[in-house]
Parts: C-alpha cells; structure tokens; sequence
C-alpha cells in the first residue's frame, strides 16, 4: 500500500514523522483506495461527522450562557434566545442538527442494510457504529431535557421510569438515576453533565469506526471484493472529497431551511412552557427519531415486556451479521431480500407515525403488526431468505462486471442504476 | 522438576494477591463514585411535608408537592367509599381492599402518590371509566380508590407513609 512508501519531503517533516507519523496517517488517508462505484449513499458518513462537528462547537458554546438550575434552567435558554448575540441561531443550529444527524444516520444505516456492509469482514464497523447510534439516542434525549420545559421534565419522567420495570432493584435504580425522589434538579444537573460528555465518546468511537472501516476498506454498490489499489479504486483524495462536499453542501441547504424557515416544526410546543411536576400535557410523544422505539414500547399491554422488547428492537442489531446467513452482500443481486428490505423501511416509518399517534384503536393494531413484522425480518427472514434465495449472479470486478454476466451482459448496469 | 513447580506457584500466589488487592482497590473507589448519585442529604431532608386539610370539602380533593411528587388528599363521599368497597377482588389486576388503603376510622381521606406506576405520569382525577383517575399518557384507569383497572399501569397507585398529627393536619413521610 502506498502508506508503506511514504517519505516526506522535507528534513524537518521527515524528523517529526519519524517520531510520531502523523503525516504517515494524512497520507493515508489522502491516497486511501476507494472502490470507483461508491454512489451517493455512501456520502453520508462525511455528512455525519459534519454533524457531529456541528453539534459540539454549538453545545460548547451555548454551555457558555446555559444555567444547568431546576430553577434557572429555562430562564437561561429564553435568555440565550433573546439576549445572547446570535444566540437564537446558534441555539435552533444545535436543536435541529439533532435531528439532521438522526436524519442522516438512519440514511447510513439502512444504506448498510440494503448493501449489506454489515456483513463480514465488516461486523465490528457496524458494532461500533451501533454503539455510536446508542450514544446519540442518549445524548438527544439528555439534551432534550435541558430546556426544563414540560416535554423536557415529562420526557425526562417517562424514560427515567422505563428503569422501574426492571425487577426488585428498579426502584433503587430509578432513584440513583434522579438523584432524588423524582426527576428533580440533581437529574438535570448531571443530564448537563453526561450531556457534555457523551459527543467526545462518540468522537473516540468515530475514529475506531474509521479505523476499523480502513482495514478491509469500503463496500461497495456492487458488494464484492476489490483489490486494493487497481483500477477499481480511486485515490480517497480528491475524488470522494469532492463527492462528499457536494452531498454535504446540499445536505447543509436543507439544514439551514429547517433552521432559517421552520425552526420549531420538529420540536413540541409544550416545551416552551416551563417544567410543572404537578401537571402531564395530555399527549407526551417522544423526538421524531425515537418515534418507532416508542410505539414498540406501546404496542405491549404490559410494563416490563414492553421495555424488554423496546431494547430488544435496538439490540437485535448487533448480532444482525451472523443472522444474515446471505453469502452475497449487495441487495442488487438479492431480489428476494430486496423487497423485505423495502417492507422494513415502511414497516419502521409505520412505528414511527402510530408511535406519534394515541395508542388506541387502530393506531394500536398498526403498532402491533409493525412490532412483529419488525422482529419477524431479523429473526426469521433474513437467516431464512438468505439460506433459500437463488440470487442474481454477481460481476468479478467493478471494471469488468459483463465477463459473467453470460446472457445478461447488462447486469451490473442494471444494477448500478437501480441505486 | 519439583523446584520449578514451586517457583511457578510461588508467581501465581503474587499475581493472584495482586489482582485480588487491585480488585478491591478498584471496587473500593468505584464505589464512591457510584453512590454519590444517590439522594444527597439536601434531598433526604425535604422527606416529610405537613398539609392543613380543614378546608377540604367532601367529595374534593387537593394535590400538594411531596418530594418533588405529586400527592393526592382526597376526602371520599360515603356513596364513593361504598363504591371502592362493593368492587370484587377478582377484578382488580393488582387485588388490594379500599380498607388497606386508608387509615381505620379516617376512611374518608385518600391520600396517594398522584403518580401513575406505569411510567410516572400524574393522572387526571375524575376521569376514566372507573370515577377515579386516567392517565393521559398510556391509558391507565384507575378507581375511585385509586386501584389500577384497566391499561398498562402494573401496580395501584401508591399509598405513602403519612399520619394524622391532629384531626386538621396530616403530615406525609
């Protein structure tokens, strides 16, 4: 590989890389192999950590004018909406860019899932990415309580007491979690505190991510394996840079339309109205990105198989690569897994719009069959699909997808133009 | 052959000692640390609250703040307390008598955690299909004496610790 054969140019560079190699590592990165077929799917680990940027330069800042007090809490986010210099911007840029990086890591996730980039070699990517999505979904819903308005106090209440299933020890853990006797000052206290902290353990796992991805290199649309460097690849820098910056450009377009034109659509009005423990709003619904974990949550008449099946959900992912018994990655030469794939999606948005609706009635029922179809596609389709399918066949290279394709010359074009 | 099985034991007995003082070194800070997200004093001290109960009317109630939850004082009306107590056992999901709920010879004064034991939600009172409360956030309904019948909530909603300091003041905790 070409990192091997790096020298700097200069004495003085080559002195400090030999000590600590870090243009080493920058040329690596530069001259990176990539697989020449990457579409525009595959942007969104950059628009990631563009959001992930964007998330702790604003946190920090608006740590500067936030007052982390039960009694001062949402006194100070007014303040910084009305008093502090362009607070108001930095303030919906950090609200919103919670939900523009839940936006784009459900993209990256399902991109994962239809060209199956969670298979082997790459199982700890995807673990690690798993982690990486735990710790956000933690770090929004912390975030989300800061404000200490009522959605942020009620919130706060109904997860903290998901804890209260867990048998014999829930209350006591319920208690040490608030710090109190209910979700009360010490609990927003040290919200703020895990709140600060948590972005910079994403930040560590980002780089074992990238680490871990850097070792078998980058699936691809057409889901086999490359040699690396060949003509199949291009150099990291500047062809996906290039791709990545326009992917990001237009991502940031639509960011800044929900930040400049509709900064509270996504957000819940009862949030700006101060934390009162004496009164629920009558329809707590969670964050839009928790929506489907929420009515799974819901669609169980009871308590504690409610929870369970609610981690479940999330959970069921991390053995998700040896429950895909599949030996072909992309979902382009799968076309029975094709469209279970195509059902999951509409299946998890379906979670997502009744988790937002009254659980009753028909929204109910809708929950239900969503939960089950849920598990039904991880834990029976996709070891059974992959073990029956008869899947399309696969091109040898990139370059020369039409040496097998026999009587379909076309295939991997068809296929590429699918995506 | 001996001599050197001696000496390895000898290595093991210090990496094993090693590790079970580091362990309980470890354990010994981690503790601490642990335990100070627990209740402070500063909590534990706002444990019991007094409430003048001389203005409340038959069949009204009052919520004061008792830890930072919710509590309900409610002053039964006879037609409400032979109400709670005409229901059957067998159809309560969590089976409790009316009479454990309250105080002998103070039946007529409920007082609750005016939290629902599903997720902590704080339910609205004379709603429902039970004349008692309904929580708004799963639809949990519970009875006149606050007896969960319907809905996700697992446990009746709980009685505190509280006693009547005189006939005009109960105090909670």
């Amino acid at each position: 590989m070409s990192e091997h054969e790096y020298v700097p140019k200069s004495k003085a560079a080559k002195w400090f890389n030999d000590r600590l190699p870090l243009l080493t590592l920058g040329a690596h990165l530069t001259d990176y192999p990539t697989p020449k077929n990457l579409n525009y799917w595959w942007t969104f680990g950059g628009i990631l950590t563009f959001c992930l940027i964007t998330q702790i330069v604003t946190g920090i800042v608006l740590a500067m004018h936030y007052v982390a007090h039960a009694d001062l809490a949402f006194a100070s986010v007014e303040h910084i909406m009305r008093d502090v210099n362009y607070g108001w911007l930095i303030r919906y840029i950090h609200s919103n860019g919670a939900s523009m990086f839940f936006l784009a890591v459900y993209i990256h996730i399902f991109r994962s899932l239809f060209y199956g980039s969670y298979k082997s070699p790459r199982e700890v990517i995807w673990i690690i990415g798993l982690m990486i999505y735990l710790l956000m979904m933690a770090a929004a819903f912390m975030g989300y309580v800061l404000p200490w308005g009522q959605m942020s106090f009620w919130g706060a209440t109904v997860i903290t007491n998901l804890f209260s299933a867990i048998p014999l020890v829930g209350d006591s853990i319920t208690t040490w979690l608030w710090g109190a006797y209910s979700v009360d000052n010490p609990t927003l206290n040290r919200f703020f505190s895990l709140h600060y902290l948590i972005p910079f353990l994403i930040l560590g796992l980002v780089v074992l991510h990238i680490w871990a991805l850097h070792i078998p290199g980058n699936n691809n649309p057409v889901g086999i394996d490359i040699k690396k460097p060949s003509k199949d690849t291009v150099p990291f820098h500047p062809y996906i840079t290039i791709k990545d910056a326009f992917a990001l450009l237009v991502f940031m377009i639509i960011f800044a339309g929900f930040v400049f034109f509709t900064p509270n659509v996504l957000g819940h009005s009862d949030n700006y109205i101060p934390a009162n423990p004496l009164v629920t709003p009558a329809h707590i619904v969670p964050e839009w990105y928790l929506l489907p974990f929420y009515a799974i949550l819901r669609s169980v008449p009871d308590k504690l198989g409610g929870v369970i099946l609610m981690f479940s959900a999330i959970f069921i992912l991390f053995v998700l690569p040896w429950l895909d018994t599949s030996k072909v990655r992309s979902a382009v030469f799968r076309p029975i897994y094709r469209q279970f794939f195509w059902i999951l999606v509409i299946d998890v948005l379906m979670l997502g719009y009744v988790g937002a609706m009254p659980a009753e009635g028909i929204y109910l029922v809708l929950a239900r069959v969503g939960t089950i179809y849920y598990f039904l596609h991880f834990i029976v389709v996709m070891p059974v699909v992959g073990y029956l399918e008869k899947t399309d066949p696969i091109p040898m290279s990139i370059s020369e997808p039409v040496l097998t394709g026999g009587a379909e010359p076309s295939l991997a074009r068809k296929g590429n133009d699918k995506v | 052959m001996s001599k050197e099985e001696k000496k390895v034991n000898r290595r093991d007995f210090l990496f094993t000692a090693s590790y079970t003082v580091g362990a309980v070194g470890v354990g010994a800070v981690i503790w601490p640390m642990i335990d100070q997200m627990n209740p402070d004093k500063a909590q534990q001290a706002l444990a019991t609250t007094e409430v003048d109960i001389s203005n409340i009317e038959p069949g009204k109630s009052i919520t004061v703040l008792w830890r930072g939850k919710p509590v309900f004082l409610k002053r039964r009306t006879s037609e409400e307390i032979a109400e709670a107590r005409a229901v059957k056992l067998d159809d309560l999901p969590d089976p409790q008598k009316d009479e454990d709920r309250v105080k002998e010879g103070k039946d007529e004064w409920l007082v609750m955690l005016g939290v629902c034991t599903h997720l902590g939600c704080v339910p609205l009172k004379d709603k429902g299909d039970f004349n008692g409360w309904f929580c708004p956030c799963h639809g949990s309904h519970y009875d006149v004496s606050g007896r969960i019948r319907k809905g996700p909530a697992p446990t009746n909603m709980e009685i505190p610790k509280f006693e009547f300091v005189d006939s005009n003041t109960i105090k909670i905790g």
